[in-house]
């Protein structure tokens, strides 16, 4: 990446952003190191480290190649009736809580789960058994591919649309036009993606305690939780979270060791049309992926759904706690959108404003690692601080919290775009002596729409499923949905807990529907 | 996950709500179910209220650990007056922190299985820990611990992690007071019939209900919910021949109070029959003193354990790394 | 002489836009295709490149009808205005492609793609990607690769648009230095009418997505107005 001559206001505030965060994180830790020691790395922690990287790889890899299988049919299909309902329930399984997908998965691939009717009816004797290894995937890969193939498709989506009509031109068959095209586009994408994915499926805890089977199936995160909560040894907390930071930050660099190619890029949505899904094979082929694709991952929203029904609906939508949590969910989601928006904005410009590789490569992990921080870590040493403080300190504290670690979904959404619309739009602006305010309002902001709505969305469905921060603050006067539904889950009330569950689903659902708006230039793509 | 059970260890950190109507508060740290809509602490609050001339003002964490963490977080600036919800698992180290004060209440109307007795804390009430069952699914349930260790692996459970859950403990506890130095071996047999460890009571229940195993780690308490509020008989309790291990929820008042006389009213309070009368249907735990109401009749059918097991705190408190251990080690073998 | 490409009969519909085509191109010869924006000069190409499907009528090239053709297999080669190259490949790859769709090249085929690139003024390229040339570079490269796949028909659409006026000019004459020495029909849509009287020796004129008009580039007609 060149840099760009200019733009030190960029800079400054890639460098204020990332400021922020690290100065978040570390006020955070400092406190806690007060309380115990760190004490070292024991064998049981490192049986826990080879675990935890062990499910990791093998989540991100299953996550990351049916993710682009699926995005490969999707990318194919841009006139596909329903694309943009595929591309809006790709971004669904996010806003669930881990304990609410675990059970929609069990609903399917469970010992009393559809897979196991559907095999017994078929008379296998044998039940199919999901826990331990199995489950951890299962659920990890429910989550992740809609992830996966939400950003491969974006990913593939941005070619411009010669393209495809060159490789056409050119007669470039099904496995030319991987190698050469398609591959490249995934290829870019790759560590971003991947990347996201391990750190996710690394920090994993109540899917990888549930349906793991047992102790042998534990993560780091599950050390942490237990060094702050059981044991009380923040100090020790605050040093396995360290590890944590480091040994994850190998994988990222190792990722980033990946070519990343040159790209082309143009404005993604409008006007793409393929020409190599004609044959029937490719139809056939296509149509079967996105099938399974929308079976695997739509099943649990059906058992979500069908559980949900069952409940009481008026009796709980006329309780106050209900709108309560609702609306505080809703506050929340939208203020740390709102800022996960604006720190990846700033993140994202500077990172393409910058020739210095110390600052590019600090905004990066400043933009990604703070996934690996804990939650409870980050609200327990911010409480050291705000001792006793009351009115609406815990709020922003849950939304700060919330938009950093939603942080690293919106930037993998809108950096690509953000650096091919620079690329494109850097002499016009200077030409026109566009800068700042002007220039995000008049150039960055209508081009960017798309990228930019999709990148406050993804974090606003990310902060709305939260429970991790939330439940820290959790209590009289702060009602969350999450948290709503624990709370009923763990005074047996198990049937309302399916229908919250169920309309929490329904609101991920509708901001995944704000997040992609359906494309009105699409008429015009043949001319 | 992001989105985890990362039930904190500090939870409603800063919820403290102030309050305005009354020239005395009481500021009581609980736990969430405690003052759930549903739980005892509203009406807890209106009994106590009525006699005080005081307002009650809940502070309410995830739940007894987080309590205990919020304090030692908080130290000596705590504007804790009581803290209530810790269990016996806990009381060492509550104590060690020295922020607690003796109660100086009379004692001799509280009655809880295994005779805990504490100058500082004071039960309110208690359970035991048990196997619940779906009668469905199950037609010959374990008779006694041994009989579940060695059962059929076909026959599934659901249990809790020690490591992060307080039942989860409880079983581990429960199995040392019965096995002893072959814990570890008896928890490899078991392991064949666990179906899954889950990081709480929430989601082993969850799974549960829906049908996924049919026995839980749960309270010889649970079957009285299902029957009072959803009038069914579905899921029992197994009762086992050597015992069940005991969950006394205490409270005490803290050093630190500005009004050590009305803290101390308010733990006289909750050992009368006003605040236990309560209890049953709201926390779903059984009495530590007497009521005035009868208990209801769901309760009186409850197992009734031959023995009660409670591990001395500590003891809890010295072993309890080294047992975690020692569970991990057998249950990852498997 | 032999028609290069005959269009009779055409329509195709889309969305609100009715399209109808009737034009013929002599073989070897250099059409300027000319008309307001919109008017349905690219789906033009669209057709004739196999992109779009005409609901009626007939397109021959070459003699052959093209009904069943798919794009890969006309004998058409593209150059569009800008994004001809793939930004991850470097450029004799870019080029070869013309040569072999999946890259089988033997000797021959690489001393194919080097001499195009410097009969256009690319010598020493071959391993640049293409981020880092200009963008008549880029178009130089595009060319080098119309040529080495030895299509008869190339159809340009504005391929020199996104150039200042100096670089049009230079690209304009090595486009008709190609066009003379290879025998290609060339069809280049242009807004430039000097440009097209410079280049072309024929017109097409499409207006409201029909051909207004067609012949000797002297008939061109004048716009009237601005």
């Amino acid at each position: 990446m060149r840099p760009q001559r200019g733009m030190t206001g960029e800079r400054m505030g890639g460098a204020l952003a990332l400021a922020f965060i690290l100065g978040f994180v570390a006020l955070a830790l400092v406190p806690l190191l007060r309380f115990g020691s760190a004490g070292g790395l024991d064998a049981q922690i490192v049986g826990v480290l080879k675990f935890t990287l062990l499910q990791a790889s093998l989540s991100t890899l299953l996550s990351v190649v049916f993710g682009a299988v699926v995005a490969l049919s999707v990318a194919r299909r841009p006139q596909l009736v329903g694309r943009v309902w595929l591309l809006r329930f790709m971004a669904a399984p996010m806003g669930l809580p881990a304990l609410a997908a675990a059970f929609g998965v069990l609903a399917v691939w469970g010992r009393e789960g559809v897979f196991n009717s559907v095999l017994s009816f078929f008379g296998v004797a044998t039940k199919f058994n999901v826990y331990g290894m199995t489950g951890i995937l299962v659920a990890h890969t429910f989550f992740n591919i809609p992830l996966a193939a939400r950003l491969f498709t974006a990913a593939l989506d941005r070619f411009p649309p010669t393209y495809w009509k060159l490789a056409a031109n050119l007669g470039l068959g099904r496995v030319s036009l991987f190698r050469l095209v398609e591959g490249p586009a995934l290829m870019a994408a790759l560590p971003g993606v991947a990347g996201l994915i391990f750190m996710l499926c690394a920090t994993s805890f109540t899917l990888v305690l549930t349906l793991g089977g047992g102790p042998a199936a534990t993560t780091l995160e599950v050390a942490i939780y237990q060094a702050l909560k059981f044991d009380f040894e923040p100090g020790r907390a605050v040093f396995l979270v360290l590890v944590q930071v480091v040994l994850t930050g190998l994988v990222l660099l190792f990722l980033a060791a990946f070519p990343t190619p040159a790209e082309e890029r143009a404005q993604q949505g409008a006007g793409i049309r393929r020409f190599d899904g004609g044959s029937l094979v490719s139809k056939v082929w296509d149509g079967a992926v996105i099938l399974v694709f929308l079976i695997f991952c739509g099943a649990p929203f059906v058992a979500i759904l069908v559980d949900g029904l069952r409940a009481d609906f008026p009796h709980l939508l006329a309780d106050p706690l209900f709108w309560r949590a609702l609306s505080t969910s809703a506050a929340l989601g939208l203020s740390a959108g709102l800022l996960a928006l604006i720190l990846s904005w700033l993140i994202a410009v500077a990172r393409i404003s910058t020739a210095s590789r110390v600052f590019a490569g600090g905004l990066d992990a400043g933009g990604s690692l703070i996934l690996l921080t804990p939650p409870i870590v980050l609200s327990t040493g911010w409480f050291l601080w705000l001792k006793g403080g009351g009115g609406f300190a815990p709020y922003v504290l849950v939304a700060v919290i919330n938009a950093l670690m939603a942080l690293p979904f919106s930037l993998r959404v809108l950096q690509p775009a953000v650096l091919s619309h620079f690329e494109r739009t850097r002499r016009l602006s200077q030409s026109l002596g566009l800068t700042g305010f002007q220039r995000l309002r008049i150039i960055d902001a209508p081009a960017l729409s798309r990228p930019l709505l999709m990148a406050f969305f993804f974090a606003l469905a990310l902060s709305l499923g939260d429970l991790g921060a939330v439940a820290l603050f959790g209590g009289e006067g702060f009602v969350t949905l999450p948290w709503l539904i624990y709370a009923r889950l763990g005074s047996y009330r198990t049937t309302d807990a399916a229908a919250l569950t169920l309309i929490l689903a329904a609101v991920c659902m509708a901001f995944a529907v704000l997040g992609t708006p359906s494309d009105r230039r699409q008429g015009e793509a043949g001319r | 996950m992001r989105k985890t059970v990362l039930l904190a260890a500090v939870a409603a950190l800063l919820s403290s709500t102030s309050a305005f109507s009354a020239d005395k508060v009481l500021n009581v740290y609980t736990y969430e179910s405690f003052t759930a809509e549903w739980g005892p602490g509203p009406k807890v609050k209106a009994a106590f209220e009525k006699t005080c001339g005081c307002t009650v003002n809940y502070v309410s964490v995830e739940d007894g650990v987080a309590l205990l963490n919020r304090l030692k977080l908080e130290g000596k600036d705590t504007k804790a007056d009581i803290v209530l919800g810790l269990d016996t698992g806990l009381v060492a180290d509550a104590k060690a922190t020295g922020l607690f004060a003796p109660s100086g209440v009379d004692a001799s109307a509280v009655k809880v299985p295994g005779d805990f007795k504490d100058d500082v804390f004071l039960p309110y009430d208690y359970g035991h820990f048990a196997v619940v069952y779906d009668t469905e699914k199950l037609k010959t349930p374990p008779k006694s611990l041994d009989e579940l260790v060695n059962g059929n692996p076909d026959e599934k459970i659901v249990i809790e992690d020690p490591r992060t859950s307080t039942p989860g403990l409880g079983l581990l506890l429960w199995m040392k007071s019965v096995y002893g130095d072959k814990a570890g071996d008896a928890w490899k047999k078991l392991s064949r019939r666990v179906l899954t460890v889950t990081p709480g009571w929430s989601e082993a229940y969850g799974l549960f209900t829906k049908g996924e195993a049919p026995m839980v780690l749960s309270y010889t308490t649970s079957p009285a919910y299902h029957e009072i509020e959803e009038k069914t008989t579905r899921y029992q309790a197994a009762s086992f021949s050597e015992g069940h291990y005991i969950q006394v929820e205490v409270a005490g008042m803290t050093a630190t109070s500005k009004d050590p006389a009305l803290a101390k009213s308010f733990l006289s309070f909750m050992v009368s029959p006003a605040f236990q009368d309560i209890i049953p249907t709201t926390n779903w735990m059984l009495p530590a003193a007497k009521m005035d109401q009868p208990l209801p009749e769901a309760f009186n059918k409850l197992v009734q354990p031959a023995k009660t097991f409670l591990m001395s705190p500590d003891e809890v408190e010295k072993n309890r790394k080294a047992w975690v251990a020692e569970w991990v080690a057998a249950m990852g073998a498997k | 002489m032999m028609q290069a490409i005959e269009v009779s009969g055409v329509g195709l519909t889309l969305g609100d836009h009715r399209f109808g085509f009737d034009l013929v191109v002599p073989a070897g010869a250099f059409v300027a295709v000319t008309g307001p924006s919109g008017a349905g000069k690219s789906t033009l190409f669209n057709i004739l490149a196999g992109f779009e499907a005409p609901d009626e009528g007939r397109v021959l090239i070459g003699g052959q009808d093209m009904a069943s053709v798919p794009p890969g297999k006309r004998p058409v080669s593209l150059v569009f205005q800008d994004n001809n190259l793939f930004a991850h490949l470097d450029i004799f790859t870019n080029v070869a492609l013309g040569v072999s769709p999946s890259l089988r090249l033997d000797t021959v085929g690489r001393a194919a793609v080097s001499s195009a690139l410097s009969r256009v003024g690319l010598s020493g390229f071959e391993k640049r990607m293409p981020g880092t040339l200009s963008g008549g570079e880029r178009q130089r490269a595009a060319f080098a690769r119309a040529l080495v796949r030895k299509r008869p028909i190339m159809l340009l659409d504005e391929p020199f648009a996104a150039l200042d006026p100096e670089l049009r000019h230079q690209m304009g004459d090595l486009l008709g230095a190609l066009h003379r020495d290879e025998g290609f029909t060339v069809l280049m849509i242009t807004h430039d009418r000097d440009e097209a009287r410079r280049l072309a020796d024929r017109f097409i004129l499409v207006e409201a997505g029909h051909v207004a008009a067609q012949g000797a580039i002297a008939d061109l007609p004048v716009p009237q107005g601005g």
